[in-house]
């Protein structure tokens, strides 16, 4: 019977391999394949993401400009969801029947097992109402989000605003990102984004096969907790920023101050300009969607995107260069016959000024004087060297910021225009110019362009004699205070200090007794140049640029108010209300009479109807300023000879009463 | 009473302990996979791991009854056995329950279940054992051979009509039984053959199969063209095997459950939908392969302990071990299987009787086919036919038929020195 003795070898062999085989299988899944321990994580682990606060802006006082408020987006789970009472429910949401549907439609369509937002941005108010009752509704939650609030609604076009992040963002972040994040779209917050945004916190759960939470993966040990953004510390000063915004109400153009001995920006009014609560909440796309249709362009950053002819303001360009370059004295005269010929054109001055020497020409804004300085310049080697020489201004007058970007530390700033020698050779004809083509640049007209930003970057250089620091908005990043290194260097304009006094006596000159002596400050010496920047399309920009006080001087401004006329009657005044206000604290009686009030009411908006019933000249007044574009290149081409005249700024004895009548 | 003492003394302490531990690590494998936090206590009675220990307690109990019965009894009462068994299983078509698709159980009441598949392996060995040890029985008879394929097939065939595809290729494993007592080692090579054209057949078409069996026939006759009589063997098992594939075509078409069409697909790669019927196998996978070496530790297993494999403590409890104590874990296991088997293979040898030597064989290949299709079913290697891990799965019926089926065996040996 035991003759198949041997085969029990056979058995226990067949059994041996086989469990070799299973040895074999499981080395290689559990020892030499990783995939099946990441496939395990992942099978429990979920994600969920905290959110950080976003870095609050304060300004130069630490008053808050923009917070934080807790909103909330109710998310939805389609799977989830167990058959409700959807009236009541759209009822304390605030939409209708096809409002659901139409979001229902979209979040089954996102994923039915994963969350997304069925309605986004919630006030606390409107959320709290609903949280009570949330739990009636299985499959709803809720995820708070921290978006902006702007108490004093002020400066919107420097903050700018927060919106959901598009899809090139994610892509270019590397996966910072994701769909439904905030990310800074315009101003402080898109340039500052990455201090603002702070560091996303990450909590790792266990989950079981029914996606219910077990408790922390890996006992947290791979967690991580949000670091709120870095608050930022703004140059702005609050109170002159809001009765900047106050002034301008109604008008178009900007304000810019900054203070001399920092670049500090200490106001930044952009007008018209909107409550930047507007974009927040619920009602955000309704409320960008008018904002954007608005014809005066309320998103237009007319500090840094708005270009105008400089004008008077940059008179003492020219004049500084010349002294230094030995070219002038400030003794040089010329007497003025109320016009001047520059070849065979002839440029008026609003009167006979007689004999002007530097200062009086400043403070007189003979253009007369100022064509003869440009001219000498531009013909100190002969009419042959026109294009060198003119190159060599170019790039004295460049020192100054102009025809560049100051590199402010926000997005989106102009370069304003200052013509080079290329583009008179190709608008003439290499050699076929002369300094007689192009001496209405003398005056700050022609071709000259300067953003507001630029034209009080100026009043900066000559405040302080020759240098000026790097505009900037944001004074300092977080609780540590820390100043970029490059808002600390001095940048020199290339102009030896002792050749300002003349300019600046000329400056103190227009406010004490000249142009803007309406405008004069009880007890500050303020040192300014009226302008009235040409516009071929309507009525002319008001320009006013000035600083004080002039010893150790504290602020440095520019002032447009576009299609309001002379400089001196409008962007004086308001210039001079900010400097007091800012200066003193307060607002002091004037002598002329002129009271913050009545700049404030005053209604100087072009009327829309005239530029929209005919289609090319609301081309041009858009081009004019509410677009950042060059003038039209049809006027420009036009005019083979330089522009006759600049209307000069003379004393205007102007009665509050009497000067607004035809806007009313 | 100084048998009774010899008895005790002549058990095979070896195998009586590897069967304690395998008993001991399913209890807390079971604990570990249906882990629950509001029922930490591993005897709570209300858990999966509370009940096993009472299973544990009545096997104990059971082997010890075993131990102390007669074996002339138990051999003697082997047609009485078989012939409950088969009353049952016919019982269970009829009033059974069904669970999980299979009609399988019998309620017990109290919650309790009985399972009489599970009884059936140890009746059809015992009858089995005791036919083939007849002093007039040879394999090789035609007769002998058929009654012995009548007394295996009989069970089998009830068992499918439940239908519990498992248990019924379980029967199949005694196959080693009778090619131990001489059946033709061509039976033997003929039935892998089969099963490797059957895989084959199902997963690449036919054509290709039968374009590879003859190349490989044709080149046999090239290489034994001396043999005519090899050459018609092989010409005829070269149709035999034409036919096979074309029928097994047929029955994986026609006569199989979709849901094992399924199972069969998923082992071969056919199909690999994840979250469809291939999840269970998955998970399977990850769970073990997630162990890497060492385990994620006792109780800290995520794919079991979040339910993420199923049928944790029943047929795939092997996912716990594999996940918690890694590959360390799965080859100690493995290995105590292993040591287990040849031990039975050993002890079987040395039975003077044929009789408790063909038995040992039944248990041998009945264990060994339990765990090797078992763990190969969740690594991947095998179709999921649905069968427990000898001692370590959870379930009564299971524990106490194998302790059963094991337990006569060293009762028989305990006798070996011919006290019989
Ligand atoms: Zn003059």
């Amino acid at each position: 019977m035991n003759s198949y003795f041997e085969r029990r070898y056979t058995i226990a062999g067949i059994f041996i391999v086989i469990i070799i085989i299973l040895v074999a299988r499981l080395f290689y899944i559990q020892i030499i394949d990783n995939r099946y321990a990441i496939y395990a994580s992942n099978n429990v682990r979920r994600q969920t993401i905290i959110f950080p606060a976003r870095g609050p802006i304060l300004d130069r006082n630490e008053k808050i400009l923009v917070q934080n408020q807790t909103f909330y987006d109710i998310m939805v789970t389609p799977k989830q969801v167990k058959p409700f009472d959807t009236l009541e429910f759209c009822k304390l949401l605030g939409i209708d029947k096809a409002g659901f549907d139409k979001r229902w439609v979209k979040a089954m369509k996102y994923s039915p097992n994963l969350p997304s937002a069925f309605e986004k941005q919630l006030s606390g108010e409107s959320f709290a109402s609903l949280q009570e009752r949330l739990s009636e509704f299985p499959g709803f939650d809720y995820s708070p989000r921290y978006l902006r609030n702007y108490p004093d609604s002020i400066a919107a076009q420097f903050l700018g605003f927060i919106g959901e992040v598009s899809d090139k963002d994610i892509e270019r972040s590397g996966g910072y990102y994701h769909l439904g994040d905030y990310i800074g779209e315009t101003g402080v917050e898109k340039s500052y984004e990455s201090v603002l945004r702070g560091q996303r916190g990450v909590q790792n759960w266990l989950i079981d096969s029914k996606n219910k939470r077990k408790g922390r993966f890996a006992n947290g040990l791979f967690d991580t907790a949000a670091i709120a953004g870095q608050r930022l510390k703004s140059s702005l000063d609050i109170n002159i920023q809001q009765l900047g915004e106050q002034l301008m109400k109604n008008k178009l153009g900007s304000i810019v101050a900054i203070e001399p001995s920092t670049g500090e920006i200490l106001c930044y009014v952009s007008s018209p300009t909107y409550d930047p609560n507007l974009m927040v909440g619920r009602q955000r796309g309704n409320n960008a969607a008018s904002l954007y249709k608005n014809p005066y362009k309320p998103f237009f950053i007319r500090p840094i995107q708005a270009y105008y002819p400089p004008g008077s303001s940059f008179k003492p360009l020219s004049a500084l260069i010349a002294l230094q370059n030995g070219i002038i004295t400030p003794e040089t005269t010329y007497n003025c016959p109320g016009y001047y010929w520059a070849g065979n054109t002839k440029i008026r001055c609003t009167h006979v000024h007689g004999v002007v020497n530097l200062s009086s020409a400043v403070s007189g804004s003979c253009n007369g004087y100022f064509s003869m300085v440009f001219q000498k310049i531009i013909d100190l080697y002969g009419a042959k060297k026109t294009e060198q020489t003119f190159s060599q201004w170019r790039q004295n007058v460049n020192k100054f910021g102009l025809g560049n970007r100051l590199g402010l530390d926000m997005p989106n700033e102009g370069k304003g225009n200052l013509p080079t020698s290329a583009y008179y050779n190709k608008v003439y004809r290499p050699g076929g110019w002369r300094s007689s083509t192009v001496v209405s640049l003398a005056i700050g007209q022609g071709e000259l362009e300067a953003t507001p930003l630029q034209l009080a970057n100026i009043e900066c250089t000559i405040a302080n004699h020759g240098f000026y620091y790097k505009p900037h908005l944001i004074k300092s990043i977080g609780a540590e205070e820390i100043i970029k290194k490059e808002y600390t260097e001095r940048n020199f304009v290339g102009i030896d200090s002792q050749y300002f006094e003349p300019v600046i006596n000329g400056m103190q000159a227009v406010v004490d007794h000249g142009t803007a002596i309406q405008s004069k400050i009880p007890g500050i010496i303020m040192c300014g140049k009226t302008g009235t920047a040409q516009n071929p399309h309507g009525e002319n920009h008001s320009v006013f640029v000035a600083y004080a006080p002039r010893e150790n001087p504290k602020i440095a401004i520019a002032v447009v108010v576009e299609n309001s006329g002379e400089g001196a009657r409008w962007a004086a005044p308001i210039a001079s209300f900010i400097v007091e206000k800012y200066l003193k604290g307060s607002i002091s009686k004037r002598e002329s009479g002129i009271t913050p009030a009545y700049f404030m009411n005053a209604n100087k908006l072009p009327n829309i109807d005239n530029y929209t019933s005919k289609g090319k000249k609301r081309a041009a007044f858009l081009a004019d300023s509410l677009r950042k574009s060059k003038p039209d290149s049809v006027f420009k081409q036009k005019r083979k000879k330089p522009l006759p005249y600049t209307r000069d700024d003379q004393p205007v004895n102007l009665k509050p009463d009497s000067g607004n009548k035809k806007n009313e | 009473m100084n048998n009774q003492r010899n008895f005790f003394f002549n058990v095979d302490w070896i195998t009586v302990f590897i069967y304690l531990a395998l008993c001991i690590i399913g209890w807390f494998n079971i604990h570990a996979a249906v882990y629950d936090e509001r029922h930490p206590f591993i005897f709570d009675l209300a858990t999966n791991y509370g009940k096993q220990f009472l299973f544990m307690i009545l096997a104990f109990t059971l082997a010890i009854i075993v131990l102390l019965l007669e074996s002339r009894m138990i051999t003697t009462l082997a047609p009485a056995f078989y012939a409950i068994t088969i009353f049952l299983l016919v019982l269970v078509l009829v009033i059974g329950k069904n669970v999980g698709g299979n009609q399988a159980w019998l309620s017990l009441g109290g919650g309790f279940r009985l399972q009489p598949s599970e009884f059936a392996k140890f009746a059809t060995c015992l009858l089995l054992a005791r036919y083939l040890s007849q002093s007039n029985i040879k394999i090789a008879d035609s007769k002998s051979f058929l009654t012995a394929l009548a007394i295996i097939g009989l069970p089998m065939f009830l068992i499918l009509r439940q239908p519990d595809m498992g248990s019924t290729l379980v029967f199949y494993s005694l196959i080693f039984v009778l090619y131990r007592e001489g059946l033709s080692a061509n039976y033997l090579i003929i039935s892998i053959l089969f099963i490797v054209l059957f895989l084959t057949s199902i997963l690449y078409p036919p054509l290709y199969v039968i374009a590879v069996i003859s190349g490989i026939t044709f080149i046999l006759i090239l290489i034994m063209r001396k043999n005519k009589r090899l050459i018609t063997t092989l010409l005829t098992g070269l149709v035999i095997c034409i036919a096979f594939i074309f029928s097994v075509k047929f029955i994986y078409n026609k006569v199989l459950q979709p849901h094992q069409k399924v199972r069969i697909d998923i082992v071969l790669g056919i199909k690999s939908d994840l979250r469809g019927k291939g999840y269970n196998v998955n998970q399977s996978k990850i769970a073990i392969g997630s162990g890497k070496l060492w385990g994620k530790g006792y109780l800290h297993g995520t794919q079991t302990k979040y339910s993420f494999v199923p049928a944790q403590s029943t047929d795939f409890i092997f996912c716990t071990i594999g996940e918690e104590w890694g590959f360390a874990g799965t080859v100690f296991v493995l290995g105590l299987y292993l040591f287990l088997v040849l031990r039975i293979i050993l002890i079987a040898e040395r039975q003077r009787s044929s009789l408790s030597r063909i038995y040992g064989y039944g248990v041998a290949s009945v264990l060994f086919f339990h765990v090797a299709i078992n763990i190969a079913t969740t690594i991947g290697l095998a179709p999921v036919i649905g069968i427990p891990l000898p001692f370590i799965s959870y379930g009564g019926s299971s524990l106490i038929n194998f302790t059963l089926l094991l337990f006569v065996l060293l009762k028989f040996d305990s006798n070996r020195l011919g006290i019989v």
